[in-house]
C-alpha cells in the first residue's frame, strides 16, 4: 500500500506543483477556474489515452515513440510558458490594476487562460498517464487490490493536498509582487521543460551531440527523492545533467527574458531620462 | 492539434538514426523480477538494451544511475539507448514493482 500511495503522490504532486502555479497566475482573470478545469480533465482523458496505447506509441519510431510524445508535448508547454509569460509583460499592470476592482471583465484575459489550460493538460496527462498505467497493472495482476487502491487514493489526496498548499503559498503573496513572482517561477518551469525535453531527444537517439554529463550531485541532492523531484518540475533541477541540458536551460531563460525585455519596451516607450 | 503532429513527426525524422550498430544487450521482466538481474557490458562503448516485459502488468523500467525511464506495457519489449558509460555499477529498476525489480548494470 505504501509502494502505490508513493508512485500516485510523485506524480500527483508533480502536475500538481504545475497547476498550483498556473492558478497562482492566473489570479483575478475572470473564468480561470472553468479554464484550468478544463485543462485538468482534458489531461486525465490524455492520460487514459495515452496509457492505453502506451504500447503502439512505445514501438513508434523504432522504439523511441515515448521520448518523442514527451518531448514534443515539452516544447509545446515550453513554447505556451514564453507566449504567457510576454503577454503578461505587455498586459499584466492592467491586469494587476483590474484586480482591486471586483467583477471587472478582462476579456484579454482569456487568451492567457486558454493557453495556460495547454500547459495543465500537458502536465497532467504526462503524470496521470503513468498513475493510470500503474492502477491497470494492480486491477490485472488483483492481488492485493482493494490495499493498493487505498494507498493510491490517499496519494492522490496528499498529493493535491500539498499543491494545494503551494498554491495558498503563492496566493498569501502581496498583490503588488504576486505577478513578479509567478512570472519567474513560469520562466524556470519552462526552462526546466526545455532541458527535460532535450533529454528525451538524447535518450530517444535523436540529439547526440553534448551528451557529457556535467555535473553529478546525486550524492547533495537525488533527483530520486522528493525533495528533488520537486526542484525539478518548479525549477528544472537535475542531478547529473548533459551539456545539452545546460545549454537548453540557459538558452530559454535568456530567451524568455529577452523577449519580456522587448515587450515591456514596446509597451513603454522610453520617457527623457 | 496540427502542431503538436508536425512537430513529433519531425523529431521523428530524426530518430532512428543513432546507434544504429551498437550491441545489442537483452534483459526480461517476469514476475516482477528482472533477468538476468545483473549485466555486464563494455564500458565506454554505446549499447542497446531490449527490455523485454513478459509479464501481464506493465512496468516502468527506470535507473536514476544511467538517467532512463522507460514505460514498457504488458507483453512487449522496448529498446533503450544508452551512452557510453565509465567503468562501475549502475543501478536499474522496476519503479511499479520496485521491492522486487531491481538489477544492475556493470561496465568494465
Amino acid at each position: 500500500m505504501l509502494g502505490a500511495l508513493v508512485i500516485v503522490f510523485r506524480e500527483v504532486v508533480e502536475a500538481g506543483l504545475v497547476v498550483g502555479i498556473v492558478l497562482a497566475a492566473t489570479r483575478g482573470i475572470a473564468g480561470r477556474g472553468w479554464w484550468v478545469s478544463l485543462g485538468i480533465l482534458c489531461g486525465v482523458l490524455g492520460a487514459s489515452v495515452v496509457a492505453a496505447f502506451a504500447g503502439a506509441i512505445s514501438n513508434a519510431f523504432a522504439g523511441s515513440g515515448q521520448e518523442l510524445l514527451n518531448a514534443t508535448v515539452l516544447i509545446i508547454a515550453v513554447v505556451s510558458l514564453t507566449w504567457h509569460n510576454v503577454w503578461m509583460a505587455e498586459h499584466g499592470r492592467e491586469l494587476a490594476a483590474d484586480m482591486r476592482k471586483v467583477g471587472t471583465e478582462v476579456s484579454e484575459g482569456q487568451k492567457p487562460l486558454a493557453v495556460l489550460a495547454v500547459v495543465v493538460f500537458i502536465a497532467v496527462m504526462r503524470e496521470g498517464s503513468e498513475v493510470v498505467l500503474f492502477l491497470y497493472g494492480i486491477v490485472v495482476a488483483g492481488t492485493d487490490a482493494v490495499s493498493l487502491f487505498t494507498g493510491g487514493l490517499l496519494g492522490l489526496a496528499a498529493g493535491a493536498g500539498l499543491s494545494a498548499l503551494s498554491y495558498y503559498g503563492l496566493v498569501a503573496l502581496p498583490t503588488r509582487y504576486i505577478f513578479s513572482v509567478t512570472g519567474l517561477l513560469i520562466t524556470l518551469l519552462a526552462a526546466g521543460m526545455a532541458a527535460q525535453a532535450v533529454r528525451f531527444l538524447q535518450m530517444a537517439g535523436t540529439v547526440t551531440v553534448f551528451q557529457n554529463k556535467l555535473w553529478d550531485t546525486s550524492w547533495l541532492l537525488s533527483d530520486s527523492s522528493i525533495l528533488g523531484r520537486a526542484l525539478h518540475v518548479l525549477v528544472g533541477y537535475d542531478d547529473k545533467p548533459t551539456a545539452l541540458q545546460v545549454i537548453a536551460y540557459a538558452v530559454t531563460l535568456a530567451v524568455i527574458l529577452t523577449l519580456i525585455r522587448m515587450a515591456r519596451g514596446e509597451r513603454q516607450p522610453r520617457t527623457a531620462s | 492539434m496540427r502542431t503538436l503532429i508536425g512537430l513529433f513527426a519531425l523529431l521523428a525524422v530524426f530518430a532512428p538514426v543513432a546507434n544504429a550498430n551498437a550491441e545489442e544487450v537483452a534483459v526480461t521482466i517476469k514476475d516482477h523480477k528482472f533477468s538476468p538481474d545483473e549485466i555486464h557490458i563494455p564500458a565506454n562503448q554505446a549499447i542497446t538494451l531490449r527490455v523485454t516485459n513478459a509479464d501481464a502488468t506493465p512496468e516502468e523500467f527506470e535507473s536514476h544511475d544511467f538517467d532512463v525511464e522507460k514505460v514498457i506495457v504488458g507483453g512487449q519489449s522496448a529498446v533503450i539507448r544508452l551512452q557510453p558509460l565509465d567503468v562501475g555499477p549502475y543501478r536499474f529498476f522496476g519503479e511499479y514493482h520496485e521491492d522486487t525489480a531491481q538489477g544492475v548494470l556493470v561496465a568494465e
